[in-house]
């Protein structure tokens, strides 16, 4: 029997890159918030620069519950199960992946919150690809604005603006939103390699700027500037450089006394009531069960586990899982099209080994719908990064370009000679969701508490194979300007798999019958549950979540303050099918 | 440290013929016992690799058997070969890290480790008629061909995956963080040219870097005393249920 905990306003279900954000505007708001967190805390001391520990082994990781739930994965409901990994994308401790993130601190652009409406408009409703569910977002990126601003100055991120109230600032990103004000911090520093490839992006006509970064550029809220050690890529940060919730907004909520911290906290299921309103939370630790009381649940672990525990969570009023009468948990999901690499040798060292992977050069000149696609077979796009990061172990396994074998003198030679001489990019493709992509419950594969892990059942489609090969072609012309002497194309894409950009599965919409959440993030069905996290999104734009989720989860937590004797109150009937 | 000039070594390699390294050139960790014998490329290629240091004898074995150790050593030797462009896998002492790692976070590849080199050897032995460790670099070469490319015969499952399993473990052990008992001497680092762990980079020293005027500080991670060691330590020693590797 589990202990009954005194009761709360709110308890938040991980403390992580959202739940970590959604608890300050709480707090603030004087609302006693319980932080339920299975992992720990991790200190700078933590975060060695160790390539083997993080890089391959999984660290740093404050508990292993994560590791222990691990999605299976299948490209189609008829394909196999294929090999499960042995490392699950995200991590549990205070500030979550946040600690360990690549930090890249991206607003979407106008355009993917109305991907179906400008496709209609522009090219006519014939060119949404078919099978794809995607909707509009239920607002435009100007009602997003505000919170974006919030977060990137609560949060701290460095960057460079490109459209401060509708001038175009060169320097920037002339394709993004309108924005009210600069970053807080100037971007990450650049190096020779990166101003190579600026200027050669430049000679071919396409406008070069530095990416956002949640790293201080220079000292921010009394916290250090960015080392560059080179071991921001999987690791924490020996000088609590990176704007992890854990250094920024979970400490300053803990400072106003309203939020509790409840490390090691593994949670289980949701409880609800008669009337289909959430009631608290049941969690283990150490293997005693306890019952955490509140009067709204905000749902904040990743995707994978929010979409699981709400299928989870069976009641009378949730047969198929809380806040699933409408059979929409687990659908639209999609993970983001970042494979498909190309990779680039030079004849010259880049000297990339003191960087990270938030320092470097994009271009979103064929990104999200910022180039005419009347004559092409695709919507859409991708943002290409360049960026400086490199370790050894990791330059060490570099593709050798089919120029010799992978071992042996001729494979030594070759890495002595071009260890440093390698450049990846990262190009994240706009990706759909489609009606055969999907999140459930895996019918085999259980957790050491018995409870069957998440499943993803999707593949990449057409849309995104194309996309995929446009960018690749775009890539190499800009590789191939900055000097490149040879490239090596990544295949297309297939089974999506498990990802660190997943999204869907919990998405907001203000139509019930194909969304789980309302505008606000609050469920449909039950009136007291909200859910953050990327899980709530229906488009991935061309580039990395984490700040657009935090974005939506201030403004969800907001909201909830605003709204308290209303939304604590359960007031709106859950529907029913 | 410094080694020998790469112009030095080549000539030296060029006296006594590159291509004829011997299959066991890059074991010194035998012994006193097994000390180099009079063959002039050996020594000339222990001078380079060991730059005057005297040769340690192999560490008492935490997981692997004698045999299984040499043949290890034997692999990663032909991997990453000691030639002229310097030491190899053998003076990184990947081996070594293979050997704890195995008791520790490389734990669920111990029993790959048992079947996969018992099916080495035999194959070795049925298509060469000797155990691989007997067999010449060329020869040891061959085998390895077909390991990697699937061929060989008698393996569980498929002979490439456990070929990749040792390559990217001996990747580890060589150019891994000293800590973990590779990357002797830094190795592995001076082969690729990172210039060491540092734990503040800047701007100056990236353009020292990118004039070629940043030379290795060849230090650890946990040569700093900011970082906890126990945590890495308990880890790799942690059972491999808890760890989920």
């Amino acid at each position: 029997m589990a202990t009954r905990l005194k009761d709360t306003d709110v308890v938040i279900i991980g403390l992580g890159a959202v739940g970590g954000v959604a608890a300050l505007p709480l707090a603030q708001a004087g609302l006693e918030v319980i932080g339920l967190e299975a992992g720990t805390w991790l200190t700078r001391r933590d975060f060695a620069p160790d390539e083997l520990r993080n890089n391959y082994r999984g660290w740093p990781q404050a508990v292993q519950k994560a590791n222990q739930e691990i999605p299976t994965s299948r490209a189609t409901a008829s394909s196999p199960t294929g090999p499960r990994g042995n490392l699950h994308p995200m991590q549990n401790a205070v500030g979550g992946t946040s600690l360990h993130y690549w930090a890249q601190s991206w607003r979407l652009n106008p355009w993917d919150f109305k991907v179906v409406s400008e496709t209609k408009r522009r090219y006519g409703a014939s060119r949404i690809p078919k099978g794809s569910t995607v909707e509009d977002w239920p607002f435009g990126l100007d009602e997003l604005e505000p919170y974006y601003d919030k977060v990137e100055y609560e949060v701290g991120v460095s960057g460079q603006a490109g459209n401060i109230g509708g001038k175009i600032d060169p320097r920037g990103n002339p394709f993004e939103g309108v924005r009210k004000r600069a970053y807080p911090m100037p971007p990450l520093r650049g190096n020779e390699f990166l101003e190579k490839m600026a200027s050669a992006a430049r000679t071919i006509g396409w406008s070069p700027f530095p990416g956002p970064a949640a790293v201080n550029s220079r000292s921010y809220q009394n916290r250090s500037g960015c080392m560059y050690h080179g071991f921001c890529n999987r690791g924490g940060c020996h000088v609590d450089a990176k704007n992890s919730t854990a250094v920024t907004t979970i400490p300053r909520a803990q400072a106003t006394g309203h939020l509790k911290v409840v490390t090691r906290a593994h949670v289980t299921t949701i409880e609800v009531d008669g009337d289909g309103r959430t009631t608290g939370v049941n969690y283990v630790t150490d293997g005693v069960e306890y019952f955490q009381p509140a009067k709204v649940v905000l749902l904040a672990s990743f995707t994978y586990e929010n979409a699981r525990l709400l299928l989870l969570s069976k009641s009378k009023a949730y047969p198929n899982g809380l806040s699933n009468n409408h059979k929409q948990v687990g659908r639209h999901y999609f993970s983001h099209h970042q494979g498909a690499g190309v990779t680039a040798l030079f004849p010259f060292n880049l000297n990339s080994w003191y960087g990270l992977p938030a320092q470097g050069v994009a271009v979103d000149n064929w990104a999200d719908d910022n180039f005419d696609h009347s004559g092409l077979d695709f919507i859409g796009g991708g943002n290409l990064w360049v960026y400086s990061d490199r370790r050894p172990i990791g330059a060490a396994g570099m593709s050798t370009f089919g120029r010799v074998p992978n071992w042996g003198s001729a494979w030594k030679a070759f890495i002595k000679e071009n260890a440093d001489r390698s450049n990846s990019a990262y190009l994240q493709k706009s990706t759909l969701p489609y009606e055969d992509n999907f999140l459930d419950l895996d019918p085999v594969v259980k957790d050491p508490l018995g409870y069957p892990v998440c499943r993803v059942t999707a593949e990449y489609k057409d849309n995104e194979r194309k996309i995929a090969a446009f960018i690749q072609d775009k890539m190499e012309q800009w590789y191939r300007e900055a000097g490149a002497v040879a490239i090596q194309r990544a295949p297309v894409g297939g089974a999506m798999g498990v990802s660190t950009h997943a999204y869907g599965g919990t998405r907001m919409g203000d139509n019930p019958d194909t969304n789980v959440v309302d505008r606000w993030g609050f469920s449909h069905e039950a009136p007291n549950l909200g859910v953050l996290g990327a899980s709530v999104m229906g488009t991935s734009g061309a580039r990395n979540p984490t700040l657009t989720a935090q974005a939506l989860a201030w403004r969800t937590a907001e909201h909830l303050a605003k709204n308290w004797n209303a939304i604590s109150a359960g007031s709106r009937r859950p529907s029913v099918l | 440290m410094t080694f020998i000039s790469r112009r030095d070594l080549l000539k030296r390699a060029a006296v006594v013929g590159a291509a004829a390294v011997p299959a066991n050139a890059g074991r010194p960790f035998q012994g006193r016992h097994d000390e180099p014998d009079d063959e002039p490329e050996r020594l000339a290629l222990r001078e380079t690799a060991l730059h005057g240091e005297a040769m340690a004898p192999r560490e008492p074995l935490e997981n692997l058997t004698a045999a299984e150790a040499d043949l290890v050593e034997a692999i990663v030797a032909r991997l990453i070969p000691t030639d002229a462009n310097g030491p190899g896998a053998t003076e990184a002492r990947a081996a070594h890290y293979i050997d704890r790692a195995l008791g520790g976070a490389l734990a669920s590849s111990r029993q790959t480790y048992t079947s996969g080199l018992a099916a080495l050897d035999k194959y070795s032995r049925s298509s060469r008629g000797k155990p691989f460790t007997e067999l010449s670099a060329t020869d040891q070469d061959s085998i390895l061909i077909d390991v990697e490319t699937g061929a060989a015969t008698g393996f569980t499952g498929s002979s490439a995956a456990f070929f990749n399993l040792v390559l990217n473990h001996t990747h580890q052990g060589t150019f891994g963080d000293p800590y973990y008992g590779g990357n002797a001497n830094f190795t592995g680092w001076d082969l690729v040219g990172y210039p060491g762990i540092r734990t503040m980079v800047t701007a100056a020293d990236q353009q020292r870097l990118e004039k070629k005027d940043l030379r290795s500080n060849h230090k650890s991670a946990y040569d700093y005393e900011a970082f906890t060691k126990a945590t890495a330590q308990n880890r790799s020693r942690r059972s491999p249920h808890k760890e989920g590797a």
